[in-house]
């Protein structure tokens, strides 16, 4: 990484006085209150709400889900419409693992992520070339496969009936003596443990956007042929990126497997690669926390829209992009410029 | 085994009147449109409401479908598309998205979840057994409507006025409407001739295909699959990756049930791999 020098001389000498750009690009990696107010959040949700801890718990999978998205298209700019099959790999793996090798969920957790990094290290090679048309179709194209090998390997995946019997183990938290958290149906266990993984994750991606690599994915986002042409090595920074996002989509995957003991094909599904995107815009994109605000508003909206018309409840969604779309994805997060002139997105 | 190729055939004829004018919008407004499927559900369900419902004949409801899809797609890209051809590709994709929603669930709401048949006329049912080759009529049917209709665009495209002006469009907008042609109707007509031709598909391959709400979602894929594969610069280009598609489908599909769509995806994702740009796009796409 002999490029990332150049972008932070405060690395080569830590004592030394910053330039006035490295001190700006240190302000936004500074913590500020309302960030810790929201990592003080999740624990206190927790206590706070334990009737509502299976939704909450929801929110938590489809926010981690959103995160990962958001490294790929709000910080690389690559428009995916795939991104389920990671989800759906990471679910899949953790509910095989559980059901035939052992059934303890940290190991399972462990073995979701590797397996679904690997996946994303292998597609990534896919989404280096070609247009926006082009990557697309291969997002696409490799959620669609996964979803016909899931739904022909019935052997293993159990087809179209999903992969039932699945039966999680007790969580035993290594090198401590916590052990002996059974998931129950109050979802309380669940919620703690997506909890943990969500913070983790969350703090793992600030520390990535905030360091000269993040910064260096938002440039190759904004311009590739200058980002290329000032020594940044792009497919190598879209691999490393892709494969981190495809982690942790199959952290999120295998955790709604876990949580919930079950993994069908709509892990796979269209609608949940399309929802995903709907959840990140919600919440804005290129922007760390809109995945857990977008998560929040978009299963509000849903248990509040599906429990009045359940079965045409896409109508809704499909109705919220559009205005979304026409409105101004910039605009629609800020309600005060919706009145205002000469403020054209 | 020629039947299954003929089968093949009538299925990618199909898949590239479908898909046509999407290769339009894609190569034209370099729009990412996934809304197109829902223009040629429209025309499947107009021809099966207005045959069960009305007792119109077959034959006739061909061109009603094509015209009205056509004023339907008109009617859109006048008052909703067109704000979104400079937008970013993700706008487009999700304003795409949410008009395939919204068709899906509507119909659903209208007309039921149930797949609606079609009742063909006497004359288009059976075989023709020819060298003991079985051809289904209706198959043999779609082959020549379909291919009267590539020759009939292909000729449009090369040889007429609006064909040559289109030609521009796509190449520059900017300077095309420089030189005075009116970029916005072109593309007006080109959307609403695009938007017809999927809606006489959708009804055409109502038989073929299955017509049920989720129509759009199921076929998505295919039509960007000739389109992307194809490339969007030629008329040639998506006609032989549909005719390649419908063959590989219906081949895997007769060979090899237990892989299904599976083929077709890898082959999709391989040859996007070897020529992101398409298989038969000029050298130098922009």
């Amino acid at each position: 990484m002999t490029d990332a020098a150049a972008t932070t001389p405060s690395r080569a000498s830590p004592r030394a006085p910053l330039g006035a750009a490295a001190r700006s690009l240190r302000g936004y990696a500074r913590w500020r209150w309302w960030e810790l107010a929201l990592f003080a959040a999740l624990p206190l949700s927790w206590l706070l709400l334990p009737s509502q801890a299976l939704l909450l718990n929801e929110i938590a999978i489809v926010a981690l889900f959103a995160i990962s998205l958001d490294l790929v298209l709000g910080y690389a700019g690559i428009v995916s419409l795939g991104h389920a099959a990671f989800f759906g790999f990471g679910a899949y793996t953790a509910a095989l693992f559980a059901k035939d090798v052992m059934p303890d969920p940290i190991v399972g957790l462990v073995v979701a992520i590797a397996a679904s990094a690997l996946l994303g290290l292998v597609t990534s090679v896919l989404i280096l070339r070609g247009s926006d048309l082009t990557r697309l179709m291969v997002t696409l194209g490799v959620a669609s496969i996964l979803y016909e090998l899931a739904n022909k390997l019935d052997w293993l995946t159990g087809g179209a009936d999903g992969l039932q019997g699945v039966v999680m183990g007790p969580i035993t938290v290594p090198f401590t003596a916590l052990k002996g958290f059974d998931f129950d149906l109050t979802g309380r266990t669940a919620y703690a443990y997506t909890l943990v993984v969500l913070a983790l994750v969350l703090l793992v991606a600030r520390r990535l956007v905030h360091s000269p690599f993040g910064v260096s994915l938002q440039a190759l986002r904004d311009n590739r042929l200058r980002a290329a042409s000032i020594g940044l090595s792009v497919p190598l920074r879209l691999v490393a990126v892709y494969t981190v996002a495809a982690a942790i989509a199959g952290a999120a995957g295998a955790l709604l497997a876990q949580t919930t003991g079950f993994a069908s094909l709509d892990v796979f599904d269209f609608h949940r690669s399309a929802e995903v995107l709907l959840v990140l815009v919600i919440g804005g994109t290129g922007y760390l926390y809109g995945g857990i605000f977008g998560a929040i508003v978009f299963k509000l909206l849903h248990d509040l829209i599906a429990a009045w018309t359940p079965q045409y409840w896409n109508f809704w969604v499909g109705l919220f992009l559009v205005v979304l779309v026409l409105v101004g994805r910039e605009r629609f997060v800020r309600p005060w410029t919706w009145f205002g002139k000469g403020t054209k997105p | 085994m020629l039947t299954l190729l003929f089968d093949g055939i009538a299925y990618g004829m199909l898949l590239f009147i479908l898909a046509v004018g999407l290769a339009v919008t894609l190569g034209l407004m370099n729009f990412i449109n996934l809304a197109h499927g829902a223009f040629a559900m429209a025309g499947g369900y107009i021809t099966v409401l207005l045959m069960n419902r009305a007792g119109v004949p077959f034959l006739a409801c061909l061109p009603i479908a094509f015209v009205a899809t056509a004023l339907l797609g008109a009617l859109l890209e006048r008052t909703l598309y067109r704000p979104m051809y400079a937008r970013p590709h993700l706008d487009q994709v999700l304003f795409s998205i949410g008009l395939v929603f919204m068709a899906v669930t509507a119909v659903d709401y209208v007309v039921g979840s149930m797949q609606q048949n079609i009742h063909l006329p006497d004359w288009l049912q059976g075989r023709l057994p020819i060298e003991a080759v079985g051809i289904g009529k209706y198959r043999l049917f779609i082959v020549i409507v379909c291919a009267l209709l590539a020759i009939a665009l292909q000729w449009v495209l090369s040889r007429t006025r609006f064909g040559s002006r289109l030609r521009a469009s796509v190449d520059d907008p900017r300077v095309a409407g420089g030189l005075g042609l009116d970029v916005n109707r072109i593309f007006l007509l080109t959307f609403a001739v695009g938007s017809g031709l999927a809606g006489l598909g959708g009804a055409l391959g109502a038989e073929v295909l299955g017509l049920d709400p989720t129509f759009p979602l199921k076929f998505m894929i295919y039509f960007l699959i000739v389109v992307s594969v194809g490339g969007t610069t030629t008329i040639t280009g998506p006609l032989l990756a549909a005719l390649l598609l419908g063959i590989a489908d219906v081949a895997g599909k007769y060979y090899v049930p237990k892989l299904g769509a599976f083929i077709v995806y890898t082959l999709m994702v391989a040859i996007l791999l070897w020529r992101p740009q398409g298989l038969f796009a000029r050298a130098s796409a922009r």
